[in-house]
């Protein structure tokens, strides 16, 4: 179970928000709110004040790597550090047999970053985060780049780990996805974090 | 000895290069010659005003004044490196690193503005490291290899053209006044490995400072340190 407690992402005013094992809370609000800054301090990205516990566990007494191993942050624009997809990818045997779900080939493993389209590469960051199973996921518009096919097989896998006991905060714009996958609701807008029916 | 004495034709007529690099900047807009132009007054003045001090040095040949002299050339030193940078480390921090040897200023120069300059532009790449569970360490490992392989550029080239392509200007000097050659060449051997080996580990050292600089105790990347745009970076 993931416990934030006075957490202030900068700029806004501290919240606190509890997130059960396998339930996913989506975050909505204005451009410019605040809601990728609230996912980059619960990744402990940014310098921030507040605790935010995993299990019990506080954050600070994890190894920085070691918390966002376990929070995985993956953002709308993804970044690629060698010029070969399978090069950001540990276990690729593993790889090849899951891409499939989020309607890819194996053979994007082989593919080079600079000719992905923006739905290959969107789908492919957020498999590189999946393929680690982190207990939980904190996902920036996994969505916005995807054709409708490609978004329900991504909404589908989503569902398939909540089912499996993650804990996803989503960053969305879209109330339908949120009314489908999340439990929760956190609005975010003039500089506040408001906790509201979905 | 036979020595050659210049008179100030001479240096005039090798100061018209200089010249005539400001006159190509100015007609391909690479707006150099400010910089050209005030460098060479400076040397002009710098090394007139050496030559008086060397001159009363070897001349009383103290260590306390000698020292005073090495301090000053190694704070001049940190702050050249310290402007020479596109984007610049905040705070005091950079003219400490510079100010290891005066030699390896044009290595640490280098490096750091490699450095600084691709961290900014892989901002992305980074993150998405540290995001993954990656450590600092490790995602910014390219760009420190990167950075530390331009600081080596300058040094690596001059060992690598000594006596091929240029003539060291102490050894050229020491053999027109008259020295042995033989003799003038060992100098400068040692000359070369002092400056190779000061420099190589003054940039090892200044891009591991800046990289560590870069960071925090939770291996985030710490742009805001890095002042935005200097006049340099805009012009």
């Amino acid at each position: 179970m993931l416990k934030i407690r006075a957490l202030a992402p900068c700029g806004l005013a501290p919240f606190d928000f509890d997130l059960e094992k396998g339930r996913c809370a989506a975050i909505m609000g204005p451009s410019g709110g605040g809601k990728t800054l609230t996912l980059r301090a619960v990744a402990d990205l940014d310098p921030n004040e507040g605790e935010v516990f995993l299990d019990g566990k506080e954050r600070g007494r994890f190894p920085a790597p070691d918390w966002r191993r376990r929070a995985i942050y993956v953002p709308a624009d993804s970044g690629w550090w060698t010029d070969r997809v399978g090069d950001h990818i540990h276990d690729r045997e593993t790889a090849a047999a899951f891409l499939p779900r989020l309607l890819l080939t194996k053979d994007a493993l082989s593919w080079e970053v600079s000719r992905l389209s923006t739905g290959e590469r969107q789908r492919l960051a957020l498999a590189r985060a999946l393929l680690l199973d982190p207990p939980v996921l904190l996902l920036d518009e996994p969505t916005s780049g995807l054709d409708e096919g490609a978004a329900h097989a991504v909404e589908d896998e989503l569902q398939e780990r909540l089912r499996g006991g993650t804990s996803i905060l989503m960053v969305t714009h879209s109330r339908e996805q949120a009314r489908w996958v999340a439990s929760a609701l956190l609005n975010i807008g003039g500089g506040r974090v408001r906790e509201e029916a979905p | 000895m036979n020595l050659i004495t210049l008179d100030a034709w001479d240096l005039l007529l090798a100061a018209l290069l200089i010249g005539l690099n400001a006159f190509f900047s100015i007609w391909l807009r690479l707006s150099l010659e400010r910089q050209l132009l005030i460098a060479a007054l400076r040397m002009i003045v710098q090394l007139t005003l050496m030559g008086f001090v060397l001159k009363t040095l070897f001349a009383i040949s103290s260590l306390p004044f000698t020292l005073t002299a090495l301090t000053f050339m190694a704070l001049f030193a940190g702050n050249e490196v310290h402007g020479r940078q596109e984007r610049r480390f905040t705070g005091w921090w950079s003219y400490g690193v510079g100010t290891i040897s005066g030699n390896t200023m044009t290595g640490i120069s280098l490096g750091l503005n490699t450095l600084t300059a691709q961290v900014a532009r892989e901002r992305i790449s980074v993150e998405a490291q540290l995001a993954l569970g990656a450590t600092f360490l490790q995602a910014i490992r390219p760009l420190l290899r990167g950075a530390a392989k331009t600081g080596f550029i300058p040094i690596v080239n001059s060992m690598a053209a000594v006596g091929l392509v240029s003539l060291p200007g102490m050894m050229t000097g020491q053999i027109l006044s008259g020295v042995d050659p033989i003799e003038a060449i060992k100098y400068q051997m040692l000359i070369m490995f002092l400056i190779t080996g000061g420099t190589g580990l003054g940039v090892m050292i200044a891009v591991h400072a800046g990289a560590w600089r870069l960071t925090d105790r939770r291996h985030r990347l710490r742009l805001d340190r890095l002042a935005a745009e200097s006049k340099a970076g805009k012009g």
